[in-house]
């Protein structure tokens, strides 16, 4: 287990303080969406609810695999920074406590199976009476609209239909399964960047909006040159193990103990005698098959061959150290714990003490701003944890008025 | 339901400067297709990033480059030399109106240059720099030489995709650099958003390395929590700790593969039942399936044996339709399944087509359309179209060093004499 230590408690970012979020979103593209927010300082409350509760809640790990609905660690993974209000939507009280929090809402994230937000009564022309500025964002797989704009699913098999899934593998091959909802990660960033610049819209118009992202077209931003190629040149790409079309070698080669990999790619001719010079081969680079791009190619099996012949016997950190010093690009194929102990990483992890599963790591950012931080960074919110702190100190309820909705059962 | 309307755009007035390379280049388009005023500058002669294929008719041009068009879509263009001092004067005059400034060079190369965060904020008080580097701005391994392949390596991506008697895998698209981007393009709205309240700009340091851990889900969860090592495991589903580890993900059909999951519970057991009763009217259901009480059915107690009887059942049927027949099948009977589209298939969805997705563009020069993907998200304000096509080198030289920062002729002529521009 990680015995990483992270030396400075982990700050959320500033630039967004004042910014209110209602997070009506559950799974992973919503709520990692709202998770960019936090970080960065805005106040992001999520609604949600034990008698229908985020599905990964519900998902593994457990701490020592005892399940419990404030006790997944997947669910912490991603969930920082953010307040939980318990509601039961479905309570005939829900929308009156919904409409309170909508009026302190800047933005409103939802991302359930399109129409169903309308069936809530919270669909944006709804949201719009309530407050005439709000930014509704919807976040879906494909959309509010389109003729298969309702057909339910999770990222997982989104990712297919995106086109990810069909380029991981090999060719002669199932398709292989590119981690889980691959695509629920790429939609997020650009929900984000939507939401951000719809804020920046309204600060200088008045104007709220309506924003309907997915996974679907987002993801077709990172599959641009291969779109072009098939709308231009009728090419269609295929998934080809790790080859590259202009880099060879180009793959994962196996290194000393369990399951170990070293990733090399070679662009140069300068990289290519690199990486013949630090194997101790420096004929290879010249011998015919070998010296040129496209003879590396045609000879793309034997060569790999001789590379993995010389990784085989060592550590993959070593080959990637000599090749890295060499000027050859090559890093290890990290597991978990590889993850947690690479000092370049610290960013990403955030050690945070969590009540039922103690200190965690939870997911933190890729980049670092300048902004020196304000608060410390708080773990992934209990069920319900902030229910009462909010309706007091956020929305100004009495003592009296929280008593009586709390009596009626809403924040269960 | 949401209509498309023209008016101001969303990023209206501000501008952004990229000096990027492929590792960067996304970042500043999607400040573009927000309505952003994005100048790419590019070395004279040409950017590096122009010999980068797919080339229009496989002609190896560097006013052919496909992946060039995708990645400059929407932004103007302009020809700069960074080592020349003369180039360096123009570029800090550019930064004095620049709201954005996004970089991919190695760390500590433009500090060299005399153009780092503290030189350009002391001309503008106020710029947004974001810089895209493989490992960070810090650390031991900043140096680090960085591709696709050992970015999606060291992320964590590889670990957990692709069969497991064969190498770990990558997707087979460049994606590490797609993933920084778009993660610099939230952080810079971020800084904007921040800068409002404050006046100041923000250094924005993204790892590329970084940013692709986001993708591997559980298996931080997993290892700390209990010290499991989740393993790649193919067309089957990662992330289980069940007593079967062949829990089906991805399926052959007739004339492709689909996507569906196998669960149970809540999550399952409406879309299983749905899918068994299909199978049922085509006489395809086995008679295990046809008993399988789904609500009950509980993924994590189900062995190898169980697995593999519904893998057979199941996989039998998906193989005797085409991923078409399944897919609208599976629509009309709210089955959870999605057909694993190739890139063709992507092109001729009908939902897509519907939505107007598609976004064909004029390249005059090549004497044709070109049919782009459009707007990342939809948005009942504005339309986030596509305004512009890629920049040829050097094509908006003189609409900015003449038209903006008012250089005369002379200057110009001069300049590219000198080989400045």
């Amino acid at each position: 287990m990680s015995t990483v230590e992270c030396p400075t408690t982990p700050s959320r970012g500033t630039s967004l303080e004042g910014v209110n979020i209602l997070e009506l979103s559950w799974v992973i593209a919503g709520p990692v969406t709202g998770k960019y927010m936090a970080d960065n300082g805005a106040t992001v409350i999520r609604i949600e609810s034990a008698a229908r509760p985020d599905l990964l809640r519900l998902s593994e790990p457990y701490k020592e695999g005892k399940r419990g609905i404030n006790s997944s660690a997947m669910f912490a993974f991603y969930g920082a920074n953010k307040l939980s209000v318990a509601l039961n939507m479905k309570h005939p009280r829900a929308l009156e406590v919904i409409h309170k929090l909508v009026k302190w809402a800047d933005v409103v994230t939802e991302n359930f199976a399109p129409g169903k937000i309308n069936e809530f009564g919270l669909g944006y022309d709804s949201l719009k009476k309530i407050k005439p500025d709000i930014i509704m964002l919807q976040l879906s797989i494909q959309g509010q609209t389109g003729p298969h704009s309702g057909h339910p699913g999770y990222g997982v098999a989104a990712a297919g239909l995106a086109g990810i899934t069909g380029l991981c593998g090999w060719p002669d091959r199932i398709p292989s399964t590119p981690v889980a909802g691959y695509t629920d990660l790429i939609l997020p960033r650009f929900a984000a960047v939507m939401m951000l610049a719809a804020l920046d819209y309204r600060r200088r118009t008045g104007k709220g909006q309506c924003i309907d992202a997915t996974q679907f077209e987002a993801t077709q931003q990172f599959l641009m040159p291969a779109i072009l190629d098939y709308t231009v040149n009728g090419n269609i790409l295929v998934r080809q193990g790790n080859a590259s079309p202009s880099m060879a070698p180009h793959n994962a080669y196996r290194c000393m103990g369990e399951d170990r990999w070293c990733a090399i790619s070679v662009s140069t001719e300068e990289e290519w005698k690199a990486l013949c010079h630090t194997m101790g081969q420096d004929d290879l680079a010249s011998r015919q098959g070998f010296s040129t791009l496209p003879e590396r190619k045609q000879n793309e099996e034997e060569l790999d061959g001789v590379i993995n012949n010389w990784t085989a016997g060592q550590i993959a950190e070593d080959v990637t150290a000599k090749l890295q010093r060499a000027g050859v690009p090559a890093g290890v194929v990290q597991n978990a714990q590889d993850l947690l102990e690479d000092p370049q990483l610290k960013r990403v992890f955030w050690p945070l003490e969590h009540n039922e599963l103690g200190t965690v790591h939870h997911l933190g950012q890729s980049f670092v701003m300048s902004d020196p931080g304000g608060e410390a960074c708080t773990p992934a919110p209990f069920i319900g944890e902030h229910t009462e702190h909010v309706c007091h100190e956020i929305l100004g309820m009495s003592d009296e008025e929280f008593i009586d909705l709390f009596v009626s059962g809403v924040f269960e | 339901m949401l209509e498309e309307k023209k008016g101001p755009s969303l990023l209206q007035n501000y501008r952004v400067l990229d000096v990027t390379d492929e590792k960067g280049l996304l970042c500043g388009k999607i400040l573009a297709d927000l309505g952003a005023d994005v100048i790419k500058i590019e070395r004279p002669g040409g950017d590096g990033c122009r010999r980068f294929g797919p080339f229009f008719k496989g002609d190896i041009h560097p006013e052919k480059s496909l992946f060039w068009f995708g990645l400059n879509l929407n932004k103007r263009g302009i020809t700069l030399d960074l080592n020349k001092e003369d180039g360096r004067v123009l570029f800090r005059r550019l930064v004095g109106s620049a709201d954005f400034l996004i970089e991919s060079f190695s760390p500590g190369h433009l500090d060299e240059l005399g153009l780092g965060r503290d030189d350009l904020s002391r001309i503008n008080p106020g710029l947004i720099m974001v810089s895209i580097t493989p490992f960070g701005q810090t650390g031991a391994r900043k140096d680090w030489k960085m591709s696709d392949i050992v970015g999606m390596a060291t992320g964590g991506f590889m670990a957990l995709v692709g069969d497991d008697d064969k190498p770990p895998v990558r997707v087979s698209l460049d994606q590490a650099y797609y993933h920084a981007c778009s993660e610099g393009a939230v952080a810079a709205l971020v800084a904007l958003y921040g800068r409002h309240r404050n006046g100041k700009g923000q250094h924005i340091d993204v790892s590329i390395e970084a940013s692709i851990v986001t993708t591997t889900i559980s298996a931080v969860p997993f290892w700390e929590t209990g010290g499991t090592i989740l393993k790649r495991c193919g067309s089957y589903r990662v992330g289980l700790r069940g007593r079967s580890k062949r829990v089906p993900q991805q399926w052959p059909c007739k004339d492709g593969f689909v996507s569906y999951a196998i669960w149970g519970g809540v999550a399952g057991a409406r879309t299983n039942q749905a899918l068994m009763e299909w199978m049922e009217k085509e006489g395809m259901c086995t008679e295990l399936l046809r008993n399988m009480d789904w609500a009950a059915f509980d993924l994590s107690k189900a062995d190898d044996k169980l697995m593999v009887q519904i893998e057979e059942g199941v996989g039998k049927f998906f193989l005797s339709h085409s991923k078409e027949e399944l897919y609208l099948g599976a629509i009309k009977r709210r089955i959870q399944l999605y057909p694993i589209y190739t890139i063709e298939d992507i092109v001729k969805d009908s939902h897509l087509k519907a939505r107007g997705f598609w976004k064909r563009v004029k390249h005059e020069e090549l004497e044709t359309e070109i049919t782009y993907p459009g707007a990342f998200a939809k948005s009942s304000e504005v339309e986030l179209g596509i305004a512009r096509r890629a920049p040829l080198i050097g094509e908006h030289n003189k609409e900015i060093y003449q038209g903006e920062l008012g250089l005369s002729g002379r200057e110009l002529q001069t300049l590219r004499q000198g080989g400045v521009i």
